[in-house]
């Protein structure tokens, strides 16, 4: 045991799907599809814990479940030692607001009729509805500039920004509630190389000032290893290997680990050759 | 190759000069916006409308006379070209698929398309052939499903069979394994490595990933806002990089050997407001007057590694 008490812990958590069969299938009868099998790990405050596997793997669907936007068939979470699942109402929103999201396709997750500024405020409106909408524009402004953002980013349409520019909207709407876990599921695969080397030095620099605990999920083991501090590899809804990141990345055990490893096409350096 | 906008002409590709021998494999290396996919449109002949097209694209062929590709205009033209002599893969094999037509009929329509008096059993067996080429396990059985019985991997294998069903003598990989499973990745990479020796076909690579082309390139040439910025041995260039754009991207590159990575600044710019020198020079660390006077030449010029850099 750690000395610190984890801030999120996933106990024993399953999801099943039916598998497909349409308006007429019997659900009851056995034959369904096991996405997330008995998945436990615990996150410690500060740290980066990624979720690492191939498409498929359940990756998605753990980090949703964690979040429950999909509800768990079975097991625990907790936050901060309470469990989520036992939660509803106003108890759960107020936990909901310490654990926020960034989704990994920035065009598709912002709407696009509203200004940037009320983009990133409007989590405000629902979780701290007594701010005045001038309070609640200003902090967005200000959140908008702290993340590399233009001045006047906030009186304009998402379809203004760049994809890395997008990404750092989405940054922002996630950062205003100060939330202590954010939840980023492939925050730079749909980034131009150059563009999502900033998005993740971006989020390493947020890490430490806003004091941030991230779950990354990602297909990418090299985009893992420049943020992780653990690193679980998840096949076939299953956790493989779960241990520090640097033992995942050069010591691993599971054979799967290795696979996923030798096959990442690595730029040669002069100590490869 | 140049595209009317409203406000007025941008050339997505910027006088670009390649070459690739049989059996060779060029790495096409840029980020999205650089021209690396207007290029591989443009031999291809499949120009956006009222696209203009200047300068020459030479097919040569041990039998015949070179082509020049950039004069043919006739749509009849194009189509003896496409598949026979060059053929393209492209990123999303589902989308490039047809979705309610089994996939041993797809890949006998793009042979039909050049040997019409083909059928029956003839063309059947064609089809085998093409999907055993690409590695494609239990021919028989996998010609009569729909692209949507298969995998993402098998799929893009199925675009590889039909692409060299013709026999090309040049093929256009564009992005084929960006949205593929690593390990998808790496059987697709050396399917088509193998395939370009045992064919002594020519292979346009295109990709934003350094660590893909490092595994399929025999030379890279570096795209940056539609020009080629520089060009070399693929050792040559990843090891040592010339133009200050070339080093950046390898310095943003994640790599599985942790190290701090250091971003370019900026973005890439707009093809209708470019700088009138350097395209890269407003991100550009080395920037000097000289820079933004007038677009740099390669540098050392006619040799096998060179660069447009001012610094060079």
């Amino acid at each position: 045991m750690t000395a610190t008490s984890p801030l999120l812990e996933a106990r024993n958590l399953r999801k099943t799907y039916g598998r497909g069969g349409g308006l007429f299938a019997d659900e009851t009868t056995g034959d369904r599809f096991l996405a997330v099998d008995d998945v436990s790990f615990s996150v410690q405050p500060g740290e980066t814990f990624a979720v690492v596997g191939e498409s498929g793997c359940g990756k998605t669907t753990l980090a949703r479940m964690l979040l429950r936007l999909i509800e768990p068939d079975h097991g625990a979470i907790l936050f901060e030692g309470r469990d989520l699942l036992q939660l509803s109402g106003e108890a759960l929103r107020a936990r909901r607001r310490q654990m926020q999201m960034i989704f990994q396709d920035p065009f598709a997750s912002l709407n696009p009729r509203l200004r940037v500024g009320e983009i990133v405020a409007e989590p405000l409106a629902i979780h701290e509805p007594q701010l005045s909408r001038n309070d609640r524009l200003d902090r967005a402004a200000q959140l908008l500039l702290r993340v590399g953002l233009p001045g006047d980013a906030a009186n304009r349409y998402p379809h203004e920004f760049s994809g890395g520019q997008r990404q750092r909207i989405g940054i922002a709407r996630a950062l205003i509630l100060r939330p202590s876990l954010i939840i980023a599921d492939e925050p730079v695969s749909a980034l131009d190389v150059s563009v999502g080397a900033q998005v993740l030095l971006l989020l390493q620099e947020l890490q430490q000032e806003f004091r941030l605990t991230y779950l990354l999920i990602s297909h990418s083991l090299p985009v893992v290893a420049q943020l992780a501090s653990h690193i679980a590899v998840m096949r076939a809804g299953r956790f493989v290997e779960c241990d520090p990141a640097d033992l995942i990345l050069h010591q691993p055990t599971h054979i799967y680990t290795r696979e996923l490893l030798a096959a990442v096409p690595e730029i040669p350096t002069a100590r490869s050759l | 190759m140049e595209l009317p906008t409203a406000s007025g002409w941008v050339r997505p590709v910027n006088d670009i000069s390649l070459r690739i021998a049989a059996g060779e494999s060029l790495g096409l290396v840029g980020e999205s916006g650089s021209g690396k996919t207007m290029l591989s449109l443009t031999l291809m002949g499949l120009l956006p409308p009222g696209a203009r097209v200047s300068g020459e694209a030479l097919l040569s062929s041990p039998e015949a006379a070179p082509k020049n590709l950039a004069t043919l205009r006739a749509e009849d033209d194009w189509r003896a070209v496409r598949g026979r002599d060059i053929a393209m893969v492209f990123q999303e094999p589902m989308t490039s698929l047809n979705p309610v037509m089994r996939v041993g009929a797809q890949i006998a329509e793009s042979i039909r398309a050049h040997e019409p008096h083909l059928a029956g059993s003839d063309l059947q067996r064609r089809v085998h052939a093409a999907l055993e080429r690409a590695a494609v396990p239990d021919p028989g059985a996998r010609a009569t499903q729909f692209p949507h019985q298969l995998s993402g991997g098998l799929r893009q294998r199925v675009m590889i069979a039909m692409a060299l069903a013709a026999n090309p003598k040049l093929l256009i990989a564009d992005e084929p394994t960006t949205a593929l499973d690593v390990t998808v990745q790496k059987q697709i990479l050396e399917l088509l490595d193998r395939l370009r020796r045992e064919m002594q076909l020519a292979l346009l690579f295109i990709t934003h990933d350094l660590g893909v082309v490092a595994k399929v390139a025999d030379r890279i040439a570096v795209m940056y806002a539609g020009r080629i910025i520089e060009e070399g041995l693929t050792q040559d260039v990843l090891l040592s990089p010339q133009h200050p754009y070339t080093q950046g991207l390898l310095a943003a590159s994640p790599t599985i050997v942790r190290g701090q990575l250091i971003p370019i600044p900026g973005t890439v710019p707009q093809l209708t407001s470019l700088p009138p020198g350097c395209a890269f020079a407003p991100r550009c660390g080395y920037r000097r007057p000289e820079c933004d006077q007038a677009v740099p030449a390669f540098r050392p010029p006619h040799t096998d590694h060179s660069a447009r850099c001012v610094l060079l």
